[in-house]
């Protein structure tokens, strides 16, 4: 797995792989300020538009091959609305995604189909995305005969892939319902799997599950991404297991990205004041540490992201919120490490860390040019 | 709550002693034992967390002392001393009298707890008149406004007059806290109170409970299956796996001193954020049993990587250590050996050497 460095868009991949005419150094995905508006309609006979939900912000991120991206923040912060723009779940209001150099922003149900071949999405709850009148091998079926798989190998590929998931040959003519949370969510990872992907999008996968099986079923990822070579993109909103699968992660807030940092930085080193109350929120489940440990509350709750505040949307909650927090939208400035942020009053960083920062491309196109000040 | 006279209170001042507490369920495909022989005892003004998994008997145990698992289809054993009273046996009356007043309970899931159609501060007076019938409908209205600040819900009085939907997930919750706090129970059960909610939201109603329990001396039974949570307030701890209590101890006991391999496993299964990353978790292979057919002996045998012969006889629950008699635990394996066996890398875990496949 690669460690993060350099900064944010441009970075060089990994010497990119098979079959992509895409330029060495093209990152797996690339996504550009990228917006996802929902329009509030009002009125029964005209259909007028009252304003929008501002789910996803002007965010811009680049994914490397073999990465795992983690994304965290809070119900309602954009991040499954973020992931689901990626697989063109859901429509971009303005920006572009790029995957392995090619726009797939507008594509078309036609264009698609190919990188939906290399995209595949686990979703949060396995009961409610596997069909429940079809059994094991007609749902993994499917993506096999896209994949282009003669029928006739269709059995011995589905004994592998639930051999990889740790199923069994056994399992191959149940149904969804007979299986524990933990299982069918291996089988919705089989079948993403059988499509052979390059990324997989992770929303919420072990949310739903007990933790001891949460922890076999974070293992099995990594185990996959060892042996497939796979990226992920990981939507969670549990810091704890974010850590433990990232290698970078980015912090959302309603609707803005606030914090990109490799994963163990932002742990030790949390610029903005939102990751640190994050962070600050989760029990650590070690009673002396947890004694010991100096806990910053935040008050409040989030904002309403159809009116979300002016200038950082985090300063109706923010303890070192001034002036120009409520005037000046903030823009991503980078530190070094790849680590950027987007705050007026960073955290956790020394004068001259901020003096060596720059503007990031990254920033919003609506944020301003101010420096951060400590 | 007065004390029943022909029962006298129980001995050793416990405010809830549960002893050997079964519930099972007729299905049609056989008995479900969910909760298969429970013993624990609660002292006034303290935090108990019952853990465990899906399936592990902790939100029936919690609704059995509400009387709310009765049904048709149900049966119970043992006893649940509270007040001086059985709460398995008491009849649907008495319970009337001990829910909301004695013993008061908050629910995982807000919106489903509250009625849609009426306004929250017309709940909170029903809640209160209906164990205080001496209270006026003015006076009611008074109280609710106080609860409701308390809990921290901003402009109380003008919010009695919204209806649920109008508040978000964590003023809902505090809303129940409210609610059950309205009678000044001596017990206040809460079941996942905080496994809906986000963790900044989350952070602000464990530091309510907390505080709540300083102001009132009111005990707290904890119902979770978050570990961090349990760290954060508790001040002792039942595991229970598959209807059994398998481990009871301190905070600190279940922390740092687990006797149960299935305690090591939970403990191994967290992620934390302020570990380094590991390669692998030391993840409890396989399973839990299905109830209707549980293994025999030890519940967790099937999946204990340290299993032997004996665990087919089922463990008595007891103090096992010297130095420690109220840490209690269900496993055969010897305490000295144990030291060594839940050590995976540098902390405690289940070792997967022989793992199970489920």
């Amino acid at each position: 797995m690669s460690e993060g460095n350099g900064d944010l868009v441009s970075v060089a991949a990994g010497a990119s792989t098979d079959g992509s005419d895409a330029p060495e150094g093209t990152p797996l995905l690339a996504v550009d300020h990228l917006r996802v508006l929902f329009p509030i309609k009002a009125g029964t006979v005209v259909n007028r538009k009252v304003g929008y939900v501002h789910a996803v912000d002007d965010v811009s991120f680049a994914l490397r091959e073999g990465e795992t991206l983690g994304i965290v923040g809070e119900s309602g912060c954009g991040k499954t609305t973020l992931i689901r723009a990626l697989v063109r779940l859901v429509d971009a209001t303005d920006g572009t995604i790029q995957f392995r150099g090619t726009d797939i922003t507008h594509a078309n149900r036609k264009d698609l189909q190919p990188i939906r071949r290399e995209m595949q999405m686990v979703f949060q709850d396995p009961q409610a995305s596997l069909n429940p009148r079809k059994r094991v091998n007609q749902i993994i079926a499917t993506p096999l005969r896209i994949r282009g798989v003669p029928k006739d190998r269709f059995e011995t590929e589905t004994r592998g892939l639930l051999d990889k998931v740790g199923l069994h040959a056994e399992h191959l003519n149940r149904f969804p319902h007979e299986f524990s949370g933990g299982q069918r969510q291996r089988i919705g990872i089989a079948r993403a799997l059988a499509v052979e992907p390059k990324l997989i999008l992770l929303d919420e996968p072990v949310s739903a599950l007990d933790v001891s099986i949460q922890a076999q079923v974070i293992n099995l990822l990594d185990e996959l991404q060892d042996d497939l070579h796979l990226s992920y993109v990981f939507v969670a909103h549990d810091l704890g297991v974010v850590r433990h699968v990232s290698d970078r992660i980015i912090v959302m807030y309603l609707g803005k990205l606030v914090e990109i940092s490799p994963a163990e930085e932002l742990y030790t080193k949390p610029i903005h004041p939102y990751t640190s109350a994050l962070l600050g929120a989760i029990p650590i489940p070690d009673p002396n540490e947890n004694r010991a440990r100096e806990r910053r509350m935040v008050t409040g709750e989030p904002p309403n992201p159809i009116n979300p505040p002016t200038g950082c949307r985090f300063h109706t909650r923010c303890p070192f919120a001034t002036e120009i927090c409520k005037t000046a939208e903030p823009p991503l400035t980078e530190y070094a490490n790849g680590h950027l942020a987007a705050c007026h009053h960073p955290q956790h960083v020394t004068a001259s860390e901020v003096v060596n920062a720059v503007r990031s491309d990254a920033s919003p196109l609506t944020a301003g040019d101010d420096r951060p000040v400590t | 709550m007065s004390v029943d006279a022909r029962t006298p209170p129980t001995d050793g001042g416990h405010l809830l002693e549960v002893e050997g507490l079964k519930v099972s369920f007729r299905t049609e495909d056989g008995v479900v034992r969910a909760v298969d022989g429970v013993s624990f005892a609660i002292e006034p003004g303290e935090v108990v967390a019952i853990v465990g998994e899906s399936g592990s008997g902790k939100s029936v145990t919690a609704m059995t002392l509400m009387g709310l698992t009765r049904s048709p289809n149900a049966s119970f054993e043992g006893r649940a001393m509270f007040d001086g009273r059985d709460l398995v046996s008491a009849t649907d009356d008495q319970l009337r009298k001990v829910r909301g007043a004695g013993i008061a309970m908050v629910f995982q899931d807000p919106m489903s707890s509250l009625d849609p159609v009426h306004r929250i501060g017309k709940q909170i007076v029903e809640q209160i008149r209906v164990h205080d019938k001496s209270v006026s409908k003015a006076q009611a209205l008074d109280r609710a406004a106080e609860l409701m600040e308390r809990v921290g819900i901003p402009r109380a009085r003008e919010r009695l007059r919204s209806y649920p939907h109008e508040f978000s997930g964590g003023m809902r919750q505090r809303v129940m806290i409210a609610m059950a706090l309205s009678n000044q129970p001596k017990l206040l059960i809460a079941d996942e109170p905080t496994t809906a909610l986000d963790v900044t939201i989350q952070a602000q109603i464990l530091d309510e409970l907390r505080q709540l329990r300083g102001e009132t001396g009111a005990a707290i039974i904890l119902v979770t299956h978050d570990l961090g949570v349990v760290a954060d307030i508790a001040d002792r701890i039942v595991v229970m796996y598959a209807g059994r209590v398998v481990e009871q101890g301190t905070l600190d006991e279940i922390f740092y001193d687990p006797q149960h391999p299935y305690t090591w496993g939970l403990l191994g299964s967290i992620t934390r954020i302020d570990r380094d990353r590991s390669q692998r978790l030391p993840a409890i292979p396989g399973l839990p049993p299905s109830l209707l057919r549980p293994p025999e002996g030890c519940h967790f045998r099937p999946r204990c990587p340290h299993a032997f012969d004996r665990c087919t006889q089922v463990p008595e629950l007891k103090a096992r250590l010297a130095d420690a008699p109220d840490h209690l635990d269900r496993c055969w394996i010897e305490p000295e050996r144990k030291r060594s066996l839940r050590v995976v890398g540098d902390q405690i875990g289940l070792a997967s050497e022989q793992a199970v496949v489920s």
